[in-house]
């Protein structure tokens, strides 16, 4: 763990229904290292945003340690135990990129206005000039021109307003960010613009990120190792060329393969997965996964499978994932 | 071709606002044969949504308004159309599957009476007939009949599309149009929902016109593709032709832009800009001040859509000039 900018021990956040307890993140354990991007996918409700939120305490976890690295390179802080003063600290190193650029944004206020709010809550500058020549140098490095200072977030389209988003997550000089389906509310021409500038942002500053998508060309685009999420547990974590060229879990290959590809004549075979995600109310003790798993054996269904190395580095939590590497 | 469905000429249709005229489409020519499915893409604002609802004559007035045009079904023009004789036409010759099945649904009906609704309007048949159909419907979408007297929030997002689909195909339509029928739904669910639709279509052999902005879902199951940029189509072919060898500039700039998933880049190749304002749009070829081998004469002139090879129009002389002498684009 010694390279590691963020640990995830044991991690849980369960919300309490009239129903029951709602496992929307069950016992999930990750490291990510400085300057790496963690893509993390899966489909709607499968806890990745509440995950995303959990790790920079937007949410308070139900158990678990989220250990950050402290400044000095020694040690780490756990951010779910940190004190209401600590926190203040610590939010400054760690950021988030929301998904709608319409509606994270304050209508009310201007481009200036919202760029500058992080410094100013943080009292960062004492002097309008120094703080002028910040917001003058963020807006420069997220590609919004000059002139666009004193408009308003309607008066600009999806890309410029997620461009306002990532400029405010970057007043602070953070060092880790979670970018939260950043790109998904845009259009592709649009995405790619976006995706270079957070792809150049990183080269230059070394950000940690957590790339939170269900777009999984968009994800692979943009990660160095991915982890593949189901009702609030991660099933298969991975480099990102080897998640693709061999999925282990059954999860992961059917969700490869649903990917409708810009290409004529691919071959492959479609897994199309029966049925809808379960509740994640009160989730059975087993696996989870085995109710739409076509391999599912009387195993898959009383005994809940550990996330463990199958190949070097390569992780997965099937009961056949090592099986399934010798065929 | 001489077995066409749906001719449309030259259609234009402004939205009239305070800041002005919206030329929402303009001037698009579009033909689909029988029994072919057509894959309309562009992106938010390049007027495919516009163009459905003209189809179905279902733009609202005020402020928006059909300027000009014709749209030829089977060899007649709708915009002649009383209001009496679309109502027969919706639903039992063209029908139409939104995008957001969460509100397309009545939350206070129960399905099987949404599906016999569509069934009443346009067969004579009496009601306990009309819900049997119904049920049939359901079960042919892949919805147990037990659940037909289930309300929508009963039902998840893949399975409230199915029953829209169900609606939809109730009548036997000639035309399916769907707008963004998976753009709500999560990948395993989309396939699930693109599979039944491949098959539903070869059943109901109806013609559909499928709105995207996923190139991917077009590969999948279209026969030709129609790419829309600023209210008008520039380039227009069957789907091995574009896929293989597209022409307009718009369109290389779009198949690049996305991220492939067997390639590794460095840098996405991106178009600079952003898609004119349709208040405003520039004079000549509207893509032309995103364009990188605009010249003088893409600012004045429009470009018209010119064959390249048998099949495949593209509205830039240039591109299909140089495709056509064999040079590289």
């Amino acid at each position: 763990m010694s390279d590691e900018y963020i640990r995830v021990e044991n991690l849980k956040k369960y919300f309490a229904t009239k129903r029951g307890m709602l496992h929307a993140v069950d016992d999930v354990s990750f490291g990510i290292k400085r300057g790496e991007t963690l893509g993390l996918v899966g489909e709607s409700g499968c806890g990745k945003s509440t995950l995303g939120r959990c790790l920079i305490r937007l949410l308070d976890s139900t158990s678990g340690k989220v250990l950050l690295r402290n400044d000095d390179g020694n040690g780490y802080t756990d951010i779910t135990k940190a004190s209401p003063k600590e926190m203040k600290a610590l939010r400054k190193r760690v950021q988030i990129v929301f998904q709608d650029p319409y509606s994270c944004l304050n209508p009310r206020l201007s481009v200036w206005e919202l760029i500058a709010e992080p410094l100013i809550v943080n009292n960062i500058y004492s002097s309008k000039n120094e703080m002028r020549k910040r917001i003058r140098s963020l807006m420069d490095t997220v590609g919004l021109a000059e002139r666009l200072e004193n408009s308003y977030p309607h008066e600009l389209d999806g890309g410029r307003r997620q461009r306002i988003g990532i400029a405010r997550s970057l007043a602070l000089n953070p060092e880790f960010i979670v970018l939260d389906e950043p790109v998904s509310a845009l259009d592709v021409c649009i995405q790619a613009q976006i995706l270079n500038l957070l792809n150049a942002l990183q080269k230059e500053y070394k950000y940690t990120y957590v790339f939170i998508s269900h777009n999984l060309s968009v994800v692979r685009h943009v990660s160095d190792r991915i982890a593949v999420m189901y009702l609030g547990q991660i099933v298969e974590l991975s480099e990102y060329k080897e998640l693709f060229d061999k999925p282990l879990h059954p999860y992961t290959q059917a969700l490869l393969s649903a990917i409708p590809l810009a290409k004529l004549d691919v071959k492959r075979e479609r897994i199309i997965l029966e049925g809808d995600v379960p509740s994640p109310i009160e989730p059975p003790n087993a696996c989870r996964f085995a109710g739409r798993c076509r391999y599912a054996t009387d195993k898959c269904r009383s005994v809940p499978p550990a996330l463990t190395e199958v190949l070097t580095g390569h992780y997965a939590a099937c009961h056949y994932a090592k099986e399934n590497v010798k065929q | 071709m001489n077995d066409t469905m749906l001719d449309i000429k030259d259609l234009t249709i402004h939205y009239e606002v305070e800041s002005g005229t919206v030329h929402a489409v303009e001037g698009l020519n579009l033909t689909l044969g029988r029994g072919e499915s057509l894959g309309f893409v562009g992106e938010t604002g390049a007027g495919k949504t516009t163009t459905a609802l003209g189809i179905m004559r279902l733009i609202p007035n005020p402020p928006g308004k059909i300027k000009s045009g014709e749209i030829i079904f089977n060899g007649e023009n709708l915009l002649d159309k009383s209001e009496a004789e679309m109502r027969k036409i919706r639903g039992e010759k063209i029908a139409m599957i939104f995008q957001d099945p969460m509100t397309s649904l009545n939350p206070v009906m129960t399905v099987d009476k949404q599906i016999a609704e569509m069934i009443s309007l346009h067969k004579n048949v009496s009601h306990s007939e009309a819900l049997k159909l119904a049920g049939d419907m359901l079960e042919l979408v892949g919805i147990r009949r037990e659940r037909m007297h289930d309300y929508p929030h009963q039902f998840s997002g893949g399975m409230k599309q199915r029953v829209v689909i169900a609606i939809a195909l109730a009548c036997d339509p000639e035309l399916l149009i769907a707008d963004e029928p998976t753009t709500a739904l999560d990948v395993t669910i989309q396939a699930q929902v693109l599979e039944l639709m491949k098959e539903l279509k070869q059943k109901f052999s109806a013609s559909m016109i499928l709105i995207t902005h996923d190139l991917g879902i077009v590969a999948d199951i279209c026969d030709k593709v129609a790419i829309m940029y600023a209210g008008r189509v520039v380039e227009y072919a069957d789907k091995r032709s574009l896929y293989e060898h597209p022409i307009h500039p718009y369109t290389r700039g779009l198949f690049r832009s996305v991220p492939d998933i067997d390639e590794d880049v460095d840098e996405l190749p991106v178009i600079p800009g952003l898609m004119p304002d349709p208040v405003n749009l520039p004079s000549g070829c509207a893509f032309h001040p995103r364009c990188s081998m605009a010249a003088e004469e893409c600012r004045t002139s429009r470009p018209e859509m010119q064959e390249a090879e048998k099949g495949h129009f593209a509205a830039c002389p240039f591109c299909v000039k140089k495709f056509m002498n064999g040079e590289a684009l």
